[in-house]
């Protein structure tokens, strides 16, 4: 995938989303790699996303690559009218590879399609966010020892949240079954059980946060956002009704484990933080071997 | 018995684009940017039609479109029949196409799209052809027929 931009997580074959995901393992096991020295890297956030950012330069730096760019479109010349088009037009004739975080959607394909240099995106919008779907991924194979053949629980907001739509197309490639749970509000859209049942993928939904989870291998949470309601009555009705609490893991499988994207607010009881089948903090930490792996292959390094 | 009257007068030579639904005459005017060129042409709207409930047609003298053209218009006019006209006589008949990929033409319907944000052609896969949804290039939303706006 030398020279290739990652803007979509479509954009992966199988084979090269299980090249990515063993080389990340690769990283974590040799964490110092000088592989990125003499290399400039563009970090360009439109919009502040302090994780994300945080994640890729610890990558860079481990990489011993350096880091160009800015924190927020406040400090680019944004704020002074110069179009996505023009920024990444010279931005590429300086670095070797682009990151990028921009509040429109569709901006990533724009810039891979400007840009002289490969383009990461880091998030475009509501639209995709790749490199967080390969770190879910790398997750999921690290602690199961494979992706193939899953039972995936997705539970919150499955209407808006980018990240279990993404994680829901790259696993339709590894035979899962999924289960959703959400409330009516914020199902899972059409279009997504619409691609499932092309792949002759079995899902299940939900509406109850009960014993049913028994059955997963992967507790994939994410947050109810109060702004997704229409009428602040139904948020009220709704938001602790899908919280995790330690409690409820009492009967579930050895191998699960629960993975939330981050932030959350209060859809994890703090009292499953000790459990061992907690995952989220190592999950942030997988981000940055994943990037790792993303920006060495993309760049022809590895 | 008298010879039936022609509501919209023949042409020599040229292109005659018929069933068209009324409602879309203006767009199809632009989408081929017939408001920008100097032939001669004459069109009717709002006339009867067995098969629309009403229709517009489009004569324009001395132009013969190419196909990828006049597919363009298959978004507004899936029905639209067209004539080649030589001498008054209709020397072939055409029907359109909806293509597999639309550029330019189409605005994409999320606001949040690069596309509506900064001076960029849009692109789409046409993802279905019976009830027209386009995906777009960039921000991979649908935008479906009751959302199609030309640009």
């Amino acid at each position: 995938m030398k020279g290739k931009s990652l803007v979509s997580i479509s954009d992966f074959s199988k084979e090269e989303i299980l090249e990515i995901v063993k080389l990340a393992a690769d990283f974590e096991a040799n964490p110092n790699q000088p592989l990125l020295k003499g290399k400039v890297v563009a970090s360009l956030f439109f919009e502040p996303s302090t994780r994300t950012r945080l994640s890729f330069e610890t990558a860079i730096n481990r990489l011993s690559g350096s880091v160009v760019g800015f924190t927020d479109s406040s400090s680019s010349s944004t704020t002074k009218g110069e179009t996505l088009k023009d920024t990444i037009k010279m931005v590429s004739n300086y670095s070797d590879l682009i990151v990028m975080r921009h509040p429109l959607e569709g901006s990533a394909r724009y810039a891979s399609e400007q840009s002289d240099v490969p383009v990461i995106n880091a998030g475009d919008g509501a639209n995709q966010h790749p490199t967080q779907t390969l770190l879910d991924l790398y997750s999921i194979y690290k602690t199961q020892g494979t992706l193939e053949n899953l039972n995936i629980f997705l539970v919150g907001d499955l209407k808006y949240g980018r990240t279990v739509h993404s994680l829901l197309i790259a696993m339709s490639l590894f035979n899962p079954i999924f289960n959703f749970i959400s409330p009516d509000e914020l199902k899972m859209p059409d279009e997504y059980k619409l691609f499932l049942d092309s792949k002759g993928i079995r899902y299940f939904e939900h509406s109850e946060f009960t014993d049913i989870i028994s059955e997963a291998d992967i507790l994939y949470m994410t947050r109810v956002q109060r702004e997704r309601f229409s009428d602040p009555i139904e948020y009220e009705k709704v938001k602790n009704v899908y919280v995790l609490r330690n409690s409820m893991l009492d009967n579930t499988k050895d191998n699960l484990r629960i993975l939330h994207p981050l932030p959350r607010v209060n859809e994890i009881h703090t009292d499953v933080d000790d459990n061992p089948k907690a995952y989220y903090f190592t999950q942030a930490e997988n981000g940055v071997y994943t990037r790792m792996a993303i920006m060495a292959s993309i760049l022809g390094l590895k | 018995m008298s010879k039936r009257k022609l509501k919209v007068s023949a042409i020599k030579n040229g292109t005659v684009i018929d069933h068209i639904p009324a409602s879309n005459l203006f767009k199809v005017i632009s989408i081929l940017n017939l408001d920008k060129i100097k032939n001669q042409i004459t069109f009717g709207t709002n006339l009867e039609s067995q098969k629309l409930n009403h229709k517009a047609i489009i004569k324009v003298s001395d132009k013969f479109f190419e196909d990828e053209e006049i597919n363009k218009i298959a978004l507004v006019a899936p029905s639209a029949k067209l004539n080649i006209i030589r001498d008054y006589e209709v020397v072939e008949k055409k029907v359109v196409d909806i293509p597999d990929e639309v550029i330019g033409i189409v605005k994409c319907f999320n606001p949040k799209c690069i596309t509506n944000n900064e001076p960029i052609i849009t692109k789409f896969t046409v993802v279905s052809k019976e009830e027209i949804a386009l995906k777009c290039h960039y921000c991979e939303k649908i935008t479906s027929e009751d959302h199609l706006k030309i640009v």
